[in-house]
């Protein structure tokens, strides 16, 4: 740990050899290091998701391509899907939420620090299961497979008729293990939120980095469930005979399509939500203004999970539902636009007449802004079903849900790291790297995400290893390599600021932002007990009243 | 109600000026280099009532979020270029404002009302489509999706064919549209030759329904949506569009058995006595597989493997020989015949006119 921590006798620790330290690492009940640990197994997956996905862009970059074969394909858009969703968006907003959440409230630790150790390594589990089916799939003679189903694995193609072996089976594994995982944490968070906040936090007195993460724990809870008893059923009938999703025995392949989507659409939200609060702490802080509408803000995201738990079927328009059920889903996901809508209004509210400094967490906000504005409409356009008739299971929506995860998730989760990252460490991120990774992200990612809705509107259906010449998709297809190409330099420039700085970077000071939540308060990395004396606070930015006594916010609340 | 029409329809036009040069210039990409008769995948181009109003419906979306992105992104451009920070600021932090109670309402009741339009607008639209009565002349097809091919059964007809859909022109003053029952043999597949009308998915044991009444002949072009196994990229679908007289003729030449050719018998024999019978059909012989693509009129369509390959004499030779050189994962086995049996069968099968 870093020198300026404070020490208390028969805490130091000691320079020790690496396997002790490994140790430390391996059975750490501290949420700090749990977190740090989310993050870096969601950064492993990054990279991993990221080549799948560059082979998947080298295949289709002229009609008629052989550089994979259809199965490797397959396999390769199942596994980007399962990893990035599961294994990347999931724990990294984790390790986000552990880090922060008991720093912001003034506490030493999550409510139950081993359940935290636990879920953790569930997750990670989730993810060596997840990888494992590439040697085990196909039993254990060295056959290697990997589930080629999709991430959401329809019935019947799920079922054991059209896939035999066990790549699936490690697919099911994979999130039911990574899902209890997920369920545990959630409880975590929502526990250590309910009881451990200092004296003086209000419910009405929480960042919105914790409010936000107290919703998005209370919808991990309703979405993975069904996820998980999804999967159980999943199992019964590869293994016990059961006939859930088997059609060729009666079962319902639209049974697992609302099962699945129950899940998948509210977990839309469960990553965005966090993203919202980094958001919600970033832009104040560099716009040198508190959160425009606090209390909106707040009902804003309430409302969002509420409406978000029935729009589900939106995923499902083209399964033949009657007008009525097409109409009452085009309603609700409309609907979930207007607070999601008053979200974005309220950050340029809060941009509004602030002294804005273009930090790169700052860049990576307004880029995020800038997205998740057009990924808002274009998602206006598949809510309107008629529209998503045309639209749905064409390179529309993989352009549409990749504007949303990586132009609005990503581009928020590189602003946490910006600003988080001399909080966790103790040094800061290279300011030029971060402008370079920064540029290039941003170019990269217009440059395939852009013209990816082209060809979805020219009638280019999604999971195709190939396509036919002539039909107008060619060149845009390769333009759209060519930015995923871009997007990866990016990434490693990224990787290399996060090692070099590790090393190099300067030395963070305790509050190098000039920011207002209590994490800000401590050092930098913080203790491992985190406060030294449980903090009170009196406003909403308790650091702004100690910097500002004359003017204190708890004036006005 | 009227003012929300004429707005409407003045925002329509607004609309198709504004994004005329936009999509032409797709329509000209995406254009088929091979003569007029053949059409794209483009959902702005469509060729039938369904199509042609989801269009509609989409150009009024697009320009109501289109004005929705320019101002929206006018206010996040004004604050962030306004609103920077200077180097003569430092220190000094702007006015703290918490927030304002009739902003945040003009910023929530404006939006509610636009999803209300929105939702008034696509509603109707849905309605007429999904919910089209079925005329008494309207042509009946079943389709019936199989890994990686399509059935095509005209139960009223007596017709059953694969792969290539022959539908009737539909004039609009006397309609003949066609509606299709969508069935599913093993996985879900979805239909979709966007210049027709928007997808629907085959799921098993879910029967579902479409209907579409093209106003141009020629072939259209579409293919499988959801993914349904390893081959789903080539499990392509045409949709044949044909003038009433063409029609008429399709019909009568598709319900004949079919032709008995004795120079081709050796051929017969072949198909007769190895595993193809097993899975397909040729009316008036004893072959009634049901598990491939109906082969009694193959030479009338002009691809093979679900559009996978033009049906030449090498294209279905290789195809007969090897399936997966075409398409590696179809369900057809590499049949491993002799040089003289293969030339035999395929001889038989250009026959089968």
């Amino acid at each position: 740990m870093s020198s300026n921590a404070i020490t208390i006798p028969g805490t130091q620790i000691q320079t020790r050899p690496w396997v002790d330290e490994l140790h430390e690492w391996l059975t750490t009940v501290d949420h700090k290091r749990l977190g740090i640990l989310y993050i870096l197994s969601a950064l492993l997956f990054l990279v991993i998701g990221g080549v799948e996905a560059l082979v998947m862009r080298i295949q289709l970059m002229h009609a008629h391509n052989n550089f994979v074969s259809p199965e490797v394909f397959n396999r390769m858009f199942t596994m980007h899907g399962t990893t990035m969703i599961f294994f990347v968006a999931m724990p990294v907003l984790f390790g986000f939420a552990n880090y922060l959440v008991p720093l912001m409230i003034g506490a030493r630790d999550m409510a139950f620090p081993r359940l935290n150790a636990f879920s953790f390594w569930l997750s990670f589990l989730g993810g060596l299961l997840l990888y494992f089916s590439f040697l085990g799939g196909s039993g254990l003679y060295g056959a290697g497979s990997a589930p080629d189903v999709g991430w959401w694995s329809y019935a019947p193609l799920g079922a054991r008729a059209f896939s035999p072996g066990h790549s699936s089976d490690y697919w099911t594994l994979a999130l039911l293990v990574s899902g209890f995982g997920s369920i545990g944490t959630a409880i975590n968070i929502i526990a250590t939120i309910v009881s451990l906040r200092c004296p003086g936090m209000k419910i009405s007195r929480m960042p919105l980095l914790v409010w936000l993460n107290l919703v998005m724990a209370g919808m991990v809870l309703i979405a993975i469930t069904p996820l998980s008893a999804a999967q159980i059923m999943l199992l019964i009938d590869r293994y016990l005979g059961g006939h859930f999703f088997d059609t060729q025995a009666g079962g319902s392949a639209v049974l697992w399509m609302h099962f699945f989507w129950i899940f998948g659409h509210p977990e839309v939200y469960v990553l965005i939500i966090p993203c919202f609060a980094f958001m919600s702490e970033i832009i104040p802080v560099f716009s040198r203004k508190p959160i425009f509408g606090y209390p909106v803000m707040v009902g804003a995201t309430v409302c969002i999970a509420f409406v978000s738990m029935s729009v589900w079927a939106h995923h499902m328009f083209t399964i033949g539902m009657n007008s009525y059920a097409n109409s009452f889903f085009t309603l609700t996901t409309m609907a979930v636009g207007v607070p999601t809508g008053i979200k974005i209004f309220n950050w340029i509210g809060t941009m509004w007449g602030g002294k804005i400094q273009f930090k790169t967490p700052m860049l990576f906000s307004i880029g995020f802004l800038f997205q998740f504005l057009i990924a808002g409409l274009t998602g206006i356009m598949l809510a309107c079903s008629p529209f998503d008739w045309q639209l749905s299971l064409s390179y529309f929506v993989v352009a549409h849900f990749h504007y949303v995860i990586v132009g609005g998730i990503l581009f928020a989760l590189f602003a946490a790291f910006y600003y988080w990252y001399p909080k966790m460490t103790g040094r800061m991120l290279s300011e030029r790297l971060g402008k370079w990774h920064f540029w290039l992200f941003l170019i990269g990612f217009h440059l395939t995400f852009d013209v990816m809705h082209i060809p979805g509107v020219l009638g280019m259906p999604r999971r195709i290893y190939t396509y036919e010449p002539g039909r107008g998709w060619d060149t845009l297809n390769l333009i759209i390599s060519i930015g995923a190409f871009i997007q990866a330099i990016a990434i490693l420039v990224f990787v290399a600021n996060l090692i070099i700085s590790y090393f190099k970077g300067a030395r963070a000071a305790n509050d190098p932002w000039d920011a207002w939540t209590l994490e800000w308060s401590i050092s930098s990395p913080p203790p491992a007990y985190n406060f030294a004396t449980v903090p009170t606070v009196s406003s909403r930015r308790p650091l702004w009243d100690l910097k500002h006594p004359e003017d204190p916010d708890s004036r006005y609340e | 109600m009227s003012m929300l029409k004429i707005k409407s329809s003045t925002l329509r036009f607004l609309a198709r000026t504004i994004l005329l040069l936009f999509w032409s210039a797709m329509a000209v990409w995406a254009s088929e280099p091979n003569g007029s008769s053949s059409h794209g995948t483009n959902i702005f181009a469509p060729s039938s009532t369904p199509a042609k109003s989801i269009a509609d419906l989409s150009i009024f979306v697009l320009v109501i979020t289109g004005i929705i992105f320019v101002v929206v992104f006018a206010l996040l451009f004004y604050s962030v270029v306004r609103f920077r920070g200077r180097a003569m600021d430092a220190g000094r932090e702007p006015a703290q404002v918490y927030g304002s109670t009739q902003i945040e309402l003009a910023w929530t009741i404006i939006p509610i009302l636009i999803v209300v339009v929105l939702f008034l607008a696509t509603a109707r639209v849905i309605h007429a489509i999904q919910d089209a009565p079925e005329p008494v002349g309207a042509v009946q097809v079943t389709a019936i999706g199989h890994q990686y091919w399509w059935e095509f059964r005209y139960p009223k007809l007596g017709i059953v064919t694969a792969n290539e859909l022959h539908i009737p022109v539909s004039d609009p003053s006397h309609p003949t549209p066609t509606f299709l029952q969508l069935l599913s043999a093993d996985t879900d597949h979805s239909f979709w030759v966007p210049e027709l009308g928007g997808k629907t998915d085959l799921i098993p044991n879910h029967p579902n329904r479409m209907w579409m009444d093209p106003q141009r002949t020629g072939v259209f072009l579409g293919q499988c949506a959801q993914y349904c196994g390893m081959q789903h990229a080539k499990m392509l679908l045409r949709v044949s569009v044909d003038g009433p007289e063409d029609f008429a003729a399709w019909v009568r030449a598709q319900q004949s058995l079919a032709v008995e050719d004795a120079a081709a018998i050796a051929g017969r024999r072949v198909f007769e006595t190895n595993a193809c019978m097993n899975c397909h059909a040729v009316a008036g012989t004893p072959a009634d597989g049901r598990f491939g693509p109906d082969l009694t009129h193959l030479m009338s369509r002009a691809t093979i493997a679900a559009g996978a390959a033009k049906n030449t004499h090498d294209n279905l030779r290789l195809w007969i020989q090897d399936p997966s050189a075409i398409k590696p994962g179809s369900l057809m086995p590499a049949m491993k015949l002799s040089d003289g049996d293969l030339d035999a069968v395929v001889s038989y099968m250009e026959t089968l006119r």
